[in-house]
């Protein structure tokens, strides 16, 4: 064997992403096959695609933009219950859409409160309905999320840097220039393509606040083909147009993003002296009450609400719950094991196919995945007794993107200051997995696994076609709630939902960053 | 996967003995929940049939249908239960359901005679509201009101695809011009039925497209008098939920069995109740207290199963032209 220059192999990862890849394609191939002659795509398709790209592309720039003020006074701040807040800013992208929607309006809804308060001054109410609607939903679920991202980016950056710098004499503008702005050069565009992906797939919130067939995007085409016009073959076109759109995305975002090289630090406490001044402060406190109120009044809605209804949850509820519990577990054990070697894959290298890899997950449409698992275990078994390995296996594939932008920066950096020492020790291979890489990464697959484990309790995903009646999810129970007019119980076994997700989340972030400053 | 495959077997294993027969009925998912007519219905025909009834929920009716489609000729299910009148040509032109034996002297407000599906449940469209609202009494009315409504889309919703259908029914080539006078009402559209539901509750329209019989839950199961149906005089779009054996069944009599079974009291007095419907087949018990107060269409509009192929896409294209403009 000729002698390491790297302290780490990559096939695992490069082994994983063919895996996703294949679960992905294979799915599409089924489902192609499986057409009996259709109409292709027509013009209500094409505005479809339209409508999805505006949408997806103003909810992400705006998400993003909105974003970096957020993280850079969490980054520059510290205070009591700093951490909780980060904690709680996860909820909305947790929550089941039906819930988060009903929540949504209850504040900015026709009779929300912000109506009924412009009402007591006279005025007419919000006109929530319509593109902007379906932006500022968007906003509520992936502004924490690009929050998350971008502050974990600020933090990698090493406090020696900002030591330097305030030593030189840097004010806040030369540390935006020296070291701002470079970081964000490297975070902003997978970012964006982050969100833009999630975006796209979007159906319930896009129709529900876009108040009318114009707000009609691929994915509810897909739907309506599957559905409505039982036509497959479109199904899997308008699938395919997804992921190029995505794919397009991942592609821009791994060319604009402009790797910073702030070279290693001793991991200690970031302080920041450009944060002192009045105007700071004053303008750091305003983003953060902002923010605090634009994704926590929702939340109180959904919690308010539930509150009427947990205290009479019928048992099948819990039982639901106890199933969440342990398709999230499975997920999340899944998850960990794509993620983590196609991250230390990545670092090797730029990495470009394995993160595309990643990125198919989220860009092939729920629904379609979900067809083409059956049709492809149809055959051979009965689809309906692995509805839960199924679920939790397509979750775990669908939050792999969000896994691999935490952890892919923080494997880079560890394997660019630790990787040479370890070859030159003879420490490689397992050792230094085990020693150093994930060690080194632990409070990013503490994050991961929180985020992993609570999107795959509240997402109803591949459930449509796979529902197990007697081991139904939390989510699909909420909807049952739902559907049967017990809406107050709904909201209830909600609540149940929003403190499972947010416990486990909480647990597994926390555990991670365990010693370590948030 | 062959682990994954044993794990779910174990976690789905029920106490069946290989000798006892199973009846496999595909039906909507909120047939089965806990609250829904599935537990008792089980309960009642496996006293009486010596079989296994396994109850398998998917999705909705439409979804049901997708779901048979997709298992072909080799679908597991015996019988399917859910589909509606709208689907019906629809279901029958795959060649995948078999003809029935069953009869019973049906209390639908208009004649059965289908060779193939058979009818266990009932009820008007209608839109729900608060007591106290001026409710309009027609389509155009409703247009030249105030009043906000929220409705769900047909692509993706049964009562969605049934107001479709029921505007079409009442204004025929009129409907598009229905449609640009309700549009400015429409607060907005939703997914499935839950959504709007939902919404209504919460105070974000005046009026939601669900059933007459909406009103009897909340006054049943919640005490509460003070949602009411507003009775339009072009006459209500009525939804008849079938039930039909499947043509590749391997329990051809057992199907045939519970198909009867369905037209019994047994069953049809769990409806009401269950599924917020009326029984396809009156009990000689009536309906329970409550039923009475609900409003009683005058005329009942429904499409031949044929002409409702042809004009779905018709109307779902009017519709998309005229609300999204």
């Amino acid at each position: 064997m000729a002698a390491r220059t790297q302290p780490l192999t990559r096939w695992p990862g490069s082994f994983a992403a063919i895996l996703v890849g294949i679960l992905v394609l294979a799915c599409l191939a089924a489902v192609l096959l499986r057409a009996e002659g259709g109409r292709g795509l027509g013009p209500s398709d094409w505005a479809a695609v339209r409508f999805t790209l505006v949408q997806a592309g103003l909810s992400a720039l705006i998400s993003v933009a909105l974003a970096v003020p957020v993280a850079r006074a969490l980054a520059r701040r510290r205070f009591a219950g700093r951490g909780a807040l980060i904690t709680l800013l996860g909820a909305p992208f947790i929550l089941p859409v039906i819930i988060a929607v009903l929540g949504l309006l209850q504040v900015f809804g026709r009779s929300g409160w912000i109506s009924q308060g412009l009402g007591w001054l006279g005025l007419e109410p919000v006109q929530i309905y319509g593109l902007h609607g379906v932006v500022l939903a968007h906003v509520f679920f992936n502004l924490p999320l690009a929050t998350r991202l971008i502050l974990q980016a600020w933090q990698e950056i090493p406090a020696e840097r900002f030591r330097l710098a305030a030593s030189l004499g840097a004010g806040p503008r030369a540390m935006w220039q020296l070291l701002e702005w470079p970081m964000l050069r490297q975070v902003l565009p997978g970012a964006l393509a982050l969100v833009f992906a999630i975006c796209l797939t979007s159906f319930t919130v896009a129709l529900t606040l876009g108040g009318g067939p114009k707000a009609t995007t691929i994915e509810l085409a897909i739907y309506q083909a599957f559905r409505f016009d039982f036509d497959l073959g479109r199904a899997a076109l308008l699938s395919i147009l997804q992921i190029v759109l995505t794919a397009t995305a991942g592609f821009m975002a791994l060319r604009f993003s402009v790797p910073a090289t702030f070279g290693g630090g001793l991991d200690r406490l970031v302080r920041r002296w450009d944060g002192h001044t009045r105007r700071a402060r004053i303008g750091d406190t305003v983003v953060i009450v902002l923010a605090l109120g634009f994704l926590a009044l929702p939340l109180l809605a959904v919690v308010l609400s539930g509150l009427a209804g947990i205290g009479d949850l019928p048992l099948s509820v819990f039982r639901a719950a106890l199933v969440s519990v342990g398709v999230s577990a499975l997920s999340t054990v899944v998850l960990l094991g794509l993620a983590i070697p196609m991250a230390v894959t990545v670092s090797l290298s730029r990495g470009g196919m394995v993160e595309m890899a990643g990125l198919l997950g989220l860009a092939a449409s729920p629904l379609v995945l979900g067809i083409g698992l059956f049709v492809i275990l149809n055959p051979w078994t009965d689809p309906v007794a692995l509805a839960l390995a199924v679920t939790a296996l397509v979750n775990a594939v669908m939050a792999l993107p969000f896994a691999l932008r935490i952890l892919v920066p923080r494997a880079r950096q560890v394997v660019a200051q630790h990787g040479r020492l370890g070859v030159s020790l003879g420490m490689a291979g397992r050792a230094f997995l085990w020693r150093v890489m994930i060690p080194g990464m632990r409070a990013q697959i503490g994050f991961s696994a929180g985020l992993g484990a609570a999107l795959s309790m509240g997402d109803l995903g591949v459930v449509m076609l796979f529902a197990d009646p007697d081991h139904a999810t939390l989510p699909l129970q909420i909807y049952r709630l739902m559907g049967a007019y017990r809406m107050e119980q709904a909201q209830g076994a909600a609540l149940l939902l929003l403190v499972l997700s947010v416990g486990v989340f909480w647990a597994l972030d926390r555990g991670g960053r365990w010693h370590a400053e948030a | 996967m062959k682990y994954l495959a044993f794990a779910a077997g174990v976690l789905t294993a029920t106490a069946t003995f290989a000798d006892t027969p199973i009846l496999t009925v595909y039906t909507y998912d909120s047939f089965v929940a806990d609250w829904g007519p599935g537990p008792v219905i089980e309960k009642a025909f496996e006293e009486t049939c010596g079989c296994d009834l396994q109850l398998v929920g998917v999705g909705d009716g439409a979804t049901l249908l997708a779901r048979i489609r997709l298992e072909g000729a080799r679908s597991r299910a015996d019988v399917v239960l859910g589909l509606d009148t709208s689907l019906m040509a629809t279901a029958n032109a795959t060649g995948l359901f078999a003809p029935h034996v069953a009869e019973a002297e049906f209390t639908l407000p208009v004649p059965w005679d289908d060779p193939v599906f058979v009818p266990y449940d009932w009820g008007y469209f209608a839109f729900v509201h608060d007591r106290g609202i001026d409710a309009p009494t027609n389509f155009r009315d409703l247009a030249d009101s105030d009043l906000k409504i929220i409705i769900q889309d047909p692509r993706s919703s049964t009562p969605g695809l049934g107001l479709l259908l029921w505007v079409k029914a009442a204004y025929g080539d009129a409907a598009p011009d229905v449609w640009a006078g309700l549009a400015d009402n429409i607060v907005t559209v939703t997914k499935g039925w839950s959504e709007a539901y939902g919404l209504f509750l919460d105070g974000e329209a005046d009026m939601v497209l669900s059933y007459t019989t909406s009103p009897a839950y909340h006054l049943i199961a919640e005490n509460d008098a003070g949602k009411t149906a507003a009775l339009f005089d072009e006459g209500h779009y009525l939804q008849i939920e079938v039930a039909a054996k499947l043509a590749g069944s391997d329990q051809p009599e057992l199907a045939e069995k519970f198909l009867d079974f369905m037209l019994s009291p047994a069953f049809q007095m769990v409806i009401p109740t269950t599924n917020w419907m009326y029984p396809a087949v009156l009990p000689a018990a009536g309906l329970p207290d409550g039923f009475d107060t609900l409003i009683q269409p005058g005329k009942a509009l429904l499409l031949a199963p044929s002409e409702t192929t042809v004009l779905r896409d018709e109307a779902l294209d009017e519709w998309l032209r005229e609300l999204s403009r």
